[in-house]
Order: structure tokens, then sequence, then C-alpha cells
């Protein structure tokens, strides 16, 4: 362990991120209109698996949990631009970003 | 007992701002909002101890992913207010999933234990620094997911520019061979200008003996009546 985490303890770090979890899953919830605040709440999500990632990774001195990180990383850019561009796009066809007229694509 | 403080002062304003970004009324805000928590994460990564990820997750996500996300909340011209209709409805089954997962994720962190099996730690050498200790790793150990990371972001990065490019047609395109194959010729002409002599009193500017219509692709350049029109005047 590294000293400040040391200090902390592993489990404070878990918690956090269990909230934050919670926090993204119900930010789904709430918005369930708006397309771009449910990629935030993804964000979020990624970011609560980050943080646990780092505190293991501290915790046990084992480096592999912040490559994990590395690549959630990479994998959350790449899916923010994609569906970034979707909505754009969507946009552009619809005139709107309502997650409820999607189901309008069945035929 | 500094660690501390700056753990639990950093974690704080991670979950306020994460409950603003979710309950913002305006997308911009929330945006902002996701900025600070992102800041706020990179410092819990700092007392962690991972000095590298914290500085990636400033330029990547402060840098990059949220300002991406501001730039197409403000692009999008949407009424945000009609999104937010209807919210409550949704919001008492929210709470009762939170609710529940946040008792899971509780009663799943109070009773983890440590294998007892021992496996190799991949730590790096003693007085190294994370980066460097990190980047012997990526280099050796990750390369290949490393290089499989640089895939998965160019599949991205053509995959937005596909999505997102418009119909080509609206811009100003020449027929290549045509445009080569002109000579000087056919469109310069050498002119003794008189001194003192302004351009309206010499009959107008000059056109080119070929139009450029000639070498445009079809319906780029101007509509089809302005060509007409540019013929006809040339015919007379």
């Amino acid at each position: 362990m590294t000293p400040a985490i040391a200090s902390v303890g592993l489990t404070p770090y878990l918690v956090v991120s269990a909230a934050l979890l919670v926090l993204g899953v119900f930010g789904i919830f709430l918005n369930r209109k708006n397309v771009i605040i449910i990629l935030m709440s993804m964000e979020l999500i990624l970011l609560s698996a980050n943080l646990n990632f780092v505190a293991f990774s501290s915790a046990h001195n084992d480096l592999s949990g912040q490559i994990m990180v590395l690549f959630v990383l990479t994998i959350a850019a790449a899916e923010a631009a994609i569906g970034l561009a979707i909505v754009t796009t969507y946009f552009r066809n619809r005139g709107s970003i309502q997650v409820e007229d999607v189901t309008m694509m069945k035929g | 007992m500094l660690p501390q403080l700056v753990f639990y002062l950093f974690s704080t304003v991670l979950l306020i701002s994460a409950v603003m970004v979710i309950s913002a009324r305006n997308p911009v805000h929330s945006v902002l909002f996701l900025i600070v928590a992102f800041f706020n994460a990179a410092g819990l990564f700092l007392v962690a101890g991972a000095e590298f990820l914290a500085m990636l997750l400033v330029i990547v996500y402060v840098g990059a992913v949220a300002v991406l996300f501001l730039f197409v909340v403000m692009m999008l011209d949407i009424d945000f207010t009609k999104l937010r209709e209807g919210l409550q409805q949704h919001a008492a089954i929210g709470v009762c999933f939170g609710v529940v997962l946040f008792a899971e994720l509780l009663v799943a962190v109070g009773n983890w234990h440590m294998s007892s099996v021992s496996v190799t730690r991949l730590s790096g050498a003693p007085g190294q620094t994370n980066t460097a200790a990190l980047g012997d790793l990526i280099y050796t150990h990750y390369i290949l997911l490393f290089q499989g990371c640089g895939l998965i972001l160019l599949v991205a990065m053509i995959g937005a520019i596909v999505l997102t490019l418009r119909p080509v047609g609206s811009g100003r395109r020449q027929i290549i061979d045509k445009q080569h194959a002109r000579v000087p010729s056919e469109t310069l002409e050498m002119i003794d200008a008189p001194l003192g002599v302004g351009v309206i009193s010499q009959g107008g500017f000059l056109r080119p003996h070929t139009s450029y219509h000639e070498t445009s692709v079809p319906d780029s350049y101007a509509s089809g009546g302005q060509i007409e029109a540019d013929k006809k005047e040339k015919d007379v």
C-alpha cells in the first residue's frame, strides 16, 4: 500500500465508487428522454469502475489495475465519440433527441 | 490525517457534482458539473497514488470528452424543457432501483476478502515513478492490448466521421480532367488598358472566353439558370 491510501483505507474508496455507480444508474432512470444526459450517466458509471480499479491496484500494489483503467478510458472515449456522432446524425434526421422517438424506427 | 481530509473533500465534491450532473435543468450545467466530477476523481486518483492516470483523466476527459459533450449540447438546438416532462413518474422506480443496488453494493463491500492464493504482483521497481512503471508494463506485458486500444480509437474516429459526414454535393467542385486540360490561351488575354480610365467605361469586367462552368461538376457551382444566362451572354 502506498502511504496515502493506507491512511484512508480501501473501504471508503469502494463506498464512494458504489455511490457513484448508483448515481449513474439513477441518472439513466431520471433522464430517460435525454440521450445526452444518459451518455453522461454512462461516463459516471465508467468513472466509478475506474475508481475501483485504481483503489484496488493501489491497495494491493499491483499496477495491472491502473493499466486496465487506461483501457477503460480508451473505450469510454471511443464510446462517447460514437454516441455523440449518432446523436448528431439522429438530430439532423429527426429534429429531436427524444429516446422514445427511436421506437418509430420499427417497421 | 491530511490524506483522509483530502480524500473526504474530493469525494464529497465528486458525489455532489455527480448529483448535479443528473439533476441539472440545463444540460450545459450538467456538462460543467461532469467536468468538476472528473477533476475530483483525478484528485482521488492522486490520493491513491496513481499520478499518471490522474493527469490522463484531466487531459483526456476534461480536455477532450467533456468538451465534445459541450459542443454537441450547444450545437443541437433542442428544447430541453420538453425532454424533462414526465420526470417524476420514473424517479420513484429509479430511487427503488438505486436504493436496492446501493444496499447490495454495501453488502458486497462489507463482506469481501482476498483469496489466499498468491499471485505475482506487477508492481514497479522500488524508487520508480508511477508513470515510468506504467510505461514499463504497457510496452511489455500489455503491448498487444495497447495496440488494440489504438485500433479501437481508429475505428471510433472513422466511425464518427462516417456517421456525421454530410452527403457531398453542396460544395463547389471541378471536373479535374477538364480543369487540367485548360491552357492559358483559352482563358487569358492581354489587353492594353489605358491609364486613368475606369473599368466601367471599358464595358465592365472581362469574361473568360470559356466559362468556368464548363469545368465544373454539373449543378455544383450555381443554378442551371445562371449557366444558361452566361451562355446567352457569350452568344450575344
